[in-house]
């Protein structure tokens, strides 16, 4: 028998074996673990494939050449747009809009043909309702792509010398309600986050405090197991998890949606592991906190809303009152999306990134320390 | 208390006992669970601990084994601090708890397995193959532990508390539920135990547990009422016994009960157990049946339930 009072690596692996055979027997846990990021990836992934056709839109012609309607016509013939609705003012254009009734005004200003043959580079203005930014990112795309190919088939000819180098005309879109256009790319990190910040926290919040509702935690608190094994060993296993639902999500992004891998795939999941820790250090700390496991579950939800809300995942961040800010900012997903963002769409190395990681290692480190205060080593 | 005091650490210099503690409280919020626990069980010995419910059994054995902090009051287990020795304590002492606290998600040997990779035994996987076939239960070895009956789930939990070899058990109420066979097996194999030196403090609700203990305790309302061999447990108080039976019997329990100097009147199937204080006042309270000639009187000695349940009428719960 050991005398020693230290860290034990036998215990510790018998309570990672432990926790591993008591996962593989719980079906349901086991099915959320797979079948969360799989579910939330049909969803999601729907939103970021998506390329919606034949969107209602209303076109303000103010110019009626022969120009203004082949670009119509060739907007139209793109298949994103369905002109509903030739109108007047820009007026009826706005309510249009607010209510929904199209998703894009086209405006093509008085004189527009009379200045591009002039070579001035009339404004071509694209409204679009960006509520919904992947449902209209394709069109807008379509029409910079348009203009320049209907057009240049009309200016051949007489005004060939128009058609090359720089656009024949001057291409605005307004975003409207969504100024920063946040691109399908910010789902994968997002959904990422999301999904690693809430089965992370939840799974490892009920690890411990179901071993209390059964009862079991008596005879855990009876042996030498040290808290630090109890905690640690039970968060091992769960790391694996979460790394099983990066790859699987990560896996569809890259090979489904076609989602850039810019950076280094090392240090993806080195940040991801990083952040992973810091959840499971929070949920161990829950339920070292709550008394059963329905406490457990409202902690976990009492975290999971603001790091949705207040992170940037669903509320551009810039764009949220400074007190939100500096609440985001504590918040492990904050960092993790600008991290994952900045690897897979930027290629990031660790240098840029070091900003990000600090604030999450700050935060594993004082809830893992938060945590073992907390821990109970008798039943008191 | 009944017996006189043993020497203690208290008051001799150094201790031998496997538990020697003194004055050990528990509050629980406002309510006064243990009060002035003191107890001391030497190697080798069994020692009872008995109580009506909620007296405070299990909240003393937690206290003995770390798992709850006394409020006041000191002592060693097996030489070690229950204050802040806690950590000693649980290596080298064996805890069967009341409510089956096991793992019923795993199977009998992952139970044990575990339990022995906790407290760093030696050779583990052949310990734990010899503690199975001991219990009987290397066949079922691969069964969930969730799904065994009530019986052997305690089976197991003493198997698993004994795994690594501890001089000091502690066991709280580990015959529950066990059938009289294997409660038999159970008692042989704790003398087995004791006799190898490992002391024994065995909490039970049930008297012929008690009388096969070297010394009992016994618990109510958070205070230790009496300590001391069964014998002289049964001794110390001067209760009068009379045991009458025949045909019909039942009919004497109402006016009985009600009599001066009758305390307790209890039935035994056709026999009633009818006790007192005052053997003179008890003999007048059955006088007038003594002479019917269906009825057979006989003058017994009190046995341990008619001592318990005497001590515990003789004590107000707290209000
Ligand atoms: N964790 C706790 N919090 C509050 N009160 C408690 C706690 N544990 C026990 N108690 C109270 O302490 C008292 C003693 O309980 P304990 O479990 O020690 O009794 P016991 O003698 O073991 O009873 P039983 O024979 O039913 O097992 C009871 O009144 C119980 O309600
Ligand atoms: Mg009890």
């Amino acid at each position: 028998m050991r005398t020693g009072g230290g860290f034990s690596l036998l215990r510790w692996f018998g309570i990672i074996a432990k926790e591993f055979i008591q996962l593989r027997r719980d079906r349901l846990t086991f099915g959320m673990i797979i079948g969360v990021p799989v579910i939330q990836l049909i969803l999601f992934g729907y939103a970021i494939n998506t390329d919606p056709k034949r969107l209602p839109t209303a076109v303000i012609a103010a110019d009626a050449g022969p120009y203004s309607r082949s670009l119509i016509a060739a907007l139209q013939n793109s298949g994103y747009f369905e002109i509903t609705r030739q109108i007047a003012s820009a007026a009826e254009g706005e309510a249009l809009l607010a209510h929904g009734t199209v998703q894009f005004v086209i405006t093509v200003p008085e004189g527009f043909e009379r200045r591009l043959v002039r070579g001035e580079r009339p404004v071509l203005l694209v409204e679009a309702d960006a509520t919904d930014p992947s449902a209209a990112n394709n069109a807008i795309a379509a029409v910079s792509q348009l203009a320049q190919l209907a057009l240049a088939r009309e200016l051949r000819g007489s005004l060939q010398e128009l058609a090359p180098s720089a656009p024949p005309v001057d291409l605005r879109v307004h975003r409207r309600y969504n100024p920063e256009g946040v691109s399908a790319y910010n789902i994968v990190p997002g959904l990422l986050g999301t999904i690693l910040t809430m089965t992370m926290v939840m799974m490892t919040g009920l690890a411990v405090t179901r071993e209390r509702e059964r009862g079991t935690f008596e005879q855990l608190l009876a042996t030498p197991a040290l808290p630090i094994e109890v905690m640690t060993g039970k968060i091992i296993p769960y790391i694996l998890i979460g790394l099983i639902q990066v790859s699987l999500i990560l896996g569809c992004a890259l090979l489904l949606f076609d989602v850039p891998l810019q950076g280094s795939v090392l240090l993806l999941y080195a940040c991801i592991v990083l952040f992973i820790a810091a959840n499971l250090s929070l949920g161990i700390t829950f339920s070292s906190i709550a008394r059963n496991q329905l406490q457990a579950l409202q902690m976990t939800i009492f975290f999971f809303l603001p790091s949705i809300l207040l992170s940037g995942f669903m509320f551009p961040f810039r764009g949220m009152p400074d007190w939100a800010q500096w609440i985001g900012s504590l918040l492990p997903l904050t960092h993790f999306l600008v991290l994952v963002r900045g690897i897979m769409l930027k290629g990031n190395g660790i240098a840029e990134l070091w900003p990000q990681v600090w604030p999450i290692l700050a935060f594993l480190i004082s809830v893992t320390l938060v945590g073992l205060r907390f821990y109970r080593r008798t039943l008191d | 208390m009944v017996a006189a005091a043993r020497v203690s650490a208290a008051t001799g210099p150094a201790t031998d006992f496997a538990i020697d503690v003194r004055n050990l409280n528990k509050h629980f919020g406002s309510k006064h669970v243990v009060k002035d626990f003191s107890l001391q069980v030497a190697p080798g010995e069994i020692y009872g601990f008995l109580g009506p419910n909620g007296s405070g059994k299990t909240t003393s054995i937690r206290m003995l084994c770390g798992l709850l902090r006394p409020d006041s009051g000191s002592g060693t287990c097996l030489g070690h601090d229950v204050l802040r020795e806690t950590a000693a304590i649980k290596r080298e002492v064996g805890y069967m708890t009341q409510r089956f606290s096991l793992w019923d998600d795993l199977t009998i040997r992952e139970n044990l397995d575990f339990i022995a990779r906790m407290y760093g035994v030696r050779e583990r996987r052949r310990e734990v193959t010899r503690s199975l076939e001991a219990l009987g239960l290397a066949a079922r070895a691969d069964q969930l532990a969730g799904t065994l009956s009530g019986g052997w789930k305690q089976r197991l939990s003493l198997a698993a508390c004994t795994l690594h070899q501890p001089r000091l058990l502690l066991l709280d109420e580990p015959t529950a539920g066990v059938d009289p066979k294997a409660r038999r097996e159970f008692w042989a194999e704790l003398h087995q135990l004791a006799a190898r030196g490992i002391s024994v403090l065995v909490s039970t609700h049930y008297m012929d547990e008690a009388e096969r203990c070297h010394r009992l305790a016994y618990l109510a309302y958070g205070r230790l009422l009496a300590t001391g061999t069964p014998e002289e447990v049964r001794r110390a108080r001067p209760l009068a016994t009379w045991s009458v039976s025949g045909q019909g019997v039942q009919r004497l329990q109402e006016p009985l009960r009600t009599a001066p100097g009758v305390d307790q009147v209890t039935p035994f199937g056709n026999t009633l157990h009818i006790t007192g204080t005052d053997a003179a006042a008890l003999e007048a309270a059955i006088a007038p049946w003594r002479a019917q000639p269906d009825l057979i009187w006989v003058r017994t000695e009190a046995d341990l339930e008619d001592v318990f349940i005497h001590l515990m009428d003789g004590t107000e719960p707290p209000p």
